[in-house]
């Protein structure tokens, strides 16, 4: 390839018109200098490198570090789900059990509730974040007064750290001095001390879907004023000497236009949400009882805590498998709908 | 000739001696530059044990550096370090439950040997905490520490509301006897209901604080202070690991539908998830009448412009059918990764010192050596020495097998879940962790 490059960027010949050679003959000249500036030795070495072998000695180290940071923790992550592994007991014979940590794992009661908890806590996050996020960016496309500094506003929250979110949301949730109870007493006139967000089985799933909707709607809202922003002026115009109501419009070309938008934000909360724990974790602890302990919450306790490493191994696998599934599914969905 | 030779000895002696005082010389810079970390929580004895170890540095030259880490990930943060072989710690004042794992894992250097050798006798030390520090396996003579912070759980009480004249008469009516600072379940009941909802000094107030923490050990450490005084046992005496019968009993069952009683009927709400922390805010902001925490953070407390002094008065854990209370605390060990093992045993052995204990319990420790409980003085020298004597007699710690965090997460789980989560019976609570146990103890081969 080198030889190949110095030959396109070797000065012309003379033959070639005045006109046609000057715009050529500065990187010529340039080509020419920086060859020359390279050592004999190394020119000599690199001069004969295929473009193949080019682009592998630049992808090499990349992959040599995807390699060892994720795909080689995958594999031992594997090879340690078929055996009875602790971590905490390094001196300890190990020995393979086969695909009983995986039976374990999926015939475990706790872990199909933990699993429920996530499917709740995901299902809940991502409609109402889908839905508020749109609305806001619907509103804020329509460039009102001031519109600019609503946008920074609601972009707040999702500025802050998940260990300060939790930790202020408990206290929000306070049912003595909370925040968050006294505007529902005012708004209802229920007693504020007579519920507990976070204390009741019933309501802490809800309390952890609140706080995770009003820090991540407007992440949600920002890829959707994207969208709206992508689609030409040109296609309402026409719409509009088409005679086509807003609704119609809204219908006709916004949503289906802002569509691709709108699922990779879906994407990109479901999977975030599918290993969610820091924010979770500070507010509830996965309590009470057991009522928020998502999968990433269960899994941190079993390899952690208990330090069951081989059965928390196969437990991060079937969780990756089902994201890597679910993922390539959905990836494939949206770029039909790119498609269209 | 004798001139000559005394000329050639003389430079001798002389360059002899300055190796002699330079090596000793560098000898003490050497033992001056040395630096030992040790490892514990970050809590209020902790900084007792900053001030202290400033006398080791001056006696032995060698440095002492503080690795505090906040109760809450304490266990996951030096769990990992010595499971991971990590030399961040020469010494760790470890939990009680860590024994087990970390004389088995070889963690912990083995002290027998140094004990014999330095002349530290273990029956110097209170026999409880001899049993619940220092031995693996228990009731046998294994040291893997030195009792280094004895603690139990324990209760405050507000003594200036318990003394207003009105309140007591009041009492005294409801319940035909005098408001006191409780010393049986029945009573703690009836105390805690009493101010449960009730209005001091125009502020709502409420009967008790207990520990209700999910994440950690929280209403693991909590609830069996009631179930040890009700009945409640580990294991069959006759027959390790029997737990049937025993875990689940019927007073068992009836020390876990009190806990719950108490905490439906006598707390502040909002208390789902709360522990040692919440319950000092609880207390020093005036919302509980009682509290229930551990005796380290007592000294501290006492010190409280707002609620220590005489407004504060303590009372060791209330008795039913017989008497128990879990105990805390922990032992100083040495880590076997440590590159300065000798600096780290010469702490240990300092610190055994029956002077330096005296002086680690003046500064706010609580010392488990005799020198300083037998002390005749002893019962008198805080409000809270006596209950802190009288709970040393009757504690009882939770497993401290290598598996013990797995034994402790599932009663962590099946107390939430019944006590806060409402989820099934008492029954079914201590059925199931009967089970959840007894596969614990399988998978280990220590049950068949």
């Amino acid at each position: 390839m080198f030889s190949d490059a110095s030959a396109m960027l070797s000065p012309r010949p003379e033959t070639q018109g005045a006109a046609v050679a000057r715009p050529v003959s500065r990187p010529a000249t340039l080509a020419t200098r920086a060859a020359a500036a390279t050592p004999a030795a190394l020119a000599g070495k690199v001069r004969g490198l295929s473009d193949r072998a080019i682009a592998w000695l630049f992808i090499g180290p990349t992959m040599l570090l995807l390699l060892a940071i994720n795909i080689f923790p995958l594999i031992w992550t594997i090879r340690l789900s078929f055996t009875n592994f602790r971590a905490n007991r390094p001196n300890a014979t190990v020995l393979g059990v086969g695909i009983d940590n995986y039976v374990s794992v999926l015939t475990d009661g706790d872990i199909w509730l933990a699993m429920q908890a996530t499917a709740h806590f995901l299902f809940w996050t991502i409609f109402l974040q889908t839905l508020i996020g749109f609305a806001l960016a619907y509103l804020i496309d329509r460039r009102f007064r001031g519109h600019g500094f609503w946008t920074t506003v609601i972009l707040i929250p999702m500025m802050l750290s998940p260990a300060v979110v939790g930790n202020f949301w408990a206290f929000l949730y306070q049912p003595q001095i909370g925040l968050f109870n006294y505007v529902v007493a005012w708004l209802s006139g229920v007693p504020a001390s007579s519920f507990e967000m976070i204390g009741s089985v019933r309501l802490a799933p809800w309390a952890i879907v609140i706080v995770d909707t009003w820090m991540w709607t407007p992440y949600v809202m920002l890829i959707c004023l994207a969208g709206l922003r992508s689609i030409p002026d040109y296609i309402y115009e026409a719409a509009e000497v088409d005679r086509a109501s807003a609704w119609r419009q809204f219908w006709a070309i916004t949503l289906p236009m802002v569509l691709p938008f709108v699922m990779l934000a879906v994407l990109f909360r479901g999977i975030e949400n599918f290993r969610m724990f820091d924010m979770v974790n500070l507010l509830t602890s996965g309590g009470p009882g057991s009522a928020t302990e998502l999968a990433s919450i269960t899994l941190k306790r079993e390899a952690f805590e208990k330090w069951r490493t081989g059965y928390s191994s196969a437990f991060a696998i079937v969780l990756f498998v089902a994201v890597f599934g679910m993922a390539n599914i959905y990836v494939k969905a949206l770029n039909h709908v790119k498609n269209r | 000739m004798k001139s000559i030779r005394k000329m050639t000895t003389l430079p001798g002696a002389a360059s002899l001696t300055a190796a002699i005082a330079l090596a000793t010389a560098c000898g003490g810079a050497l033992a001056q530059d040395k630096t030992i970390t040790l490892c514990w929580a970050a809590w209020d004895p902790a900084n007792a044990l900053v001030e202290l170890s400033k006398d080791f540095t001056a006696k032995s030259g060698v440095k002492m550096k503080f690795e505090f880490v906040p109760w809450t990930n304490f266990a996951d943060r030096m769990l990992n370090e010595l499971n991971s072989k990590g030399k961040l710690c020469d010494l760790i004042i470890g939990d009680s439950q860590w024994i087990g794992g970390s004389a088995e894992q070889g963690h912990y250097v083995k002290l027998n040997d140094f004990f014999a050798k330095e002349g530290i006798k273990m029956s110097d030390f209170a026999p409880a905490t001899v049993v619940g520090y220092a031995e693996w396996p228990k009731n046998t003579p294994n040291y893997w520490a030195l009792p280094a912070m004895a603690d139990s759980v324990g209760w405050t009480y507000r003594k200036d509301w318990f003394a207003r004249p009105e309140i007591q008469a009041e009492f005294k009516k409801k319940h035909n006897r005098d408001l006191a600072a409780p010393k049986t379940w029945a009573e703690f009941k009836q105390v805690s209901e009493f101010f449960q909802g009730r209005t001091i000094d125009g502020k709502k107030v409420y009967g008790a604080y207990l520990f209700t923490e999910r994440g950690s050990e929280g209403i693991t450490m909590g609830v069996t202070n009631v179930l040890y005084p009700m009945g409640f046992k580990y294991e069959n005496p006759k027959q390790p690991y029997a737990m049937e019968g025993f875990v689940n009993s019927a007073d068992a069952v009836r020390g876990l539908e009190f806990y719950k009683s108490l905490y439906k009927g006598s707390t502040p709400p909002g208390l789902t998830n709360a522990y040692m922390t919440e319950g000092l805010d609880a207390f020093k902001s005036g919302q509980v009448a009682m509290m229930m925490n551990w005796f380290a953070f007592f000294p501290g407390l006492y010190k409280d412009p707002n609620v220590g002094g005489d407004k504060i008065g303590f009372f060791a854990n209330p008795a039913d059918k017989a008497k128990g209370v879990q105990l805390g605390g922990q032992g100083i060990s040495v880590v076997a990764y440590s590159p300065n093992r000798n600096e780290a045993l010469q702490y240990i052995k300092w610190f055994a010192n029956p002077e330096v204990q005296k002086k680690w319990q003046a500064l706010g420790g609580f010392s488990a050596a005799k020198a300083v409980l037998n002390d005749p003085g002893y019962a008198k020298s805080s409000p809270f020495a006596q209950p802190f004597l009288d709970s040393m007699d009757m504690v009882i710690d939770f497993w401290a097998e290598p598996s013990y965090a797995q034994l402790l997460l599932a009663m962590q789980k099946r107390v939430h879940d019944y006590v806060v989560a409402d989820k099934g019976t008492a029954k079914e609570a201590l059925d199931g962790l009967v089970t959840d146990w007894r596969k614990v103890f399988k998978e280990d081969g220590k049950m068949k």
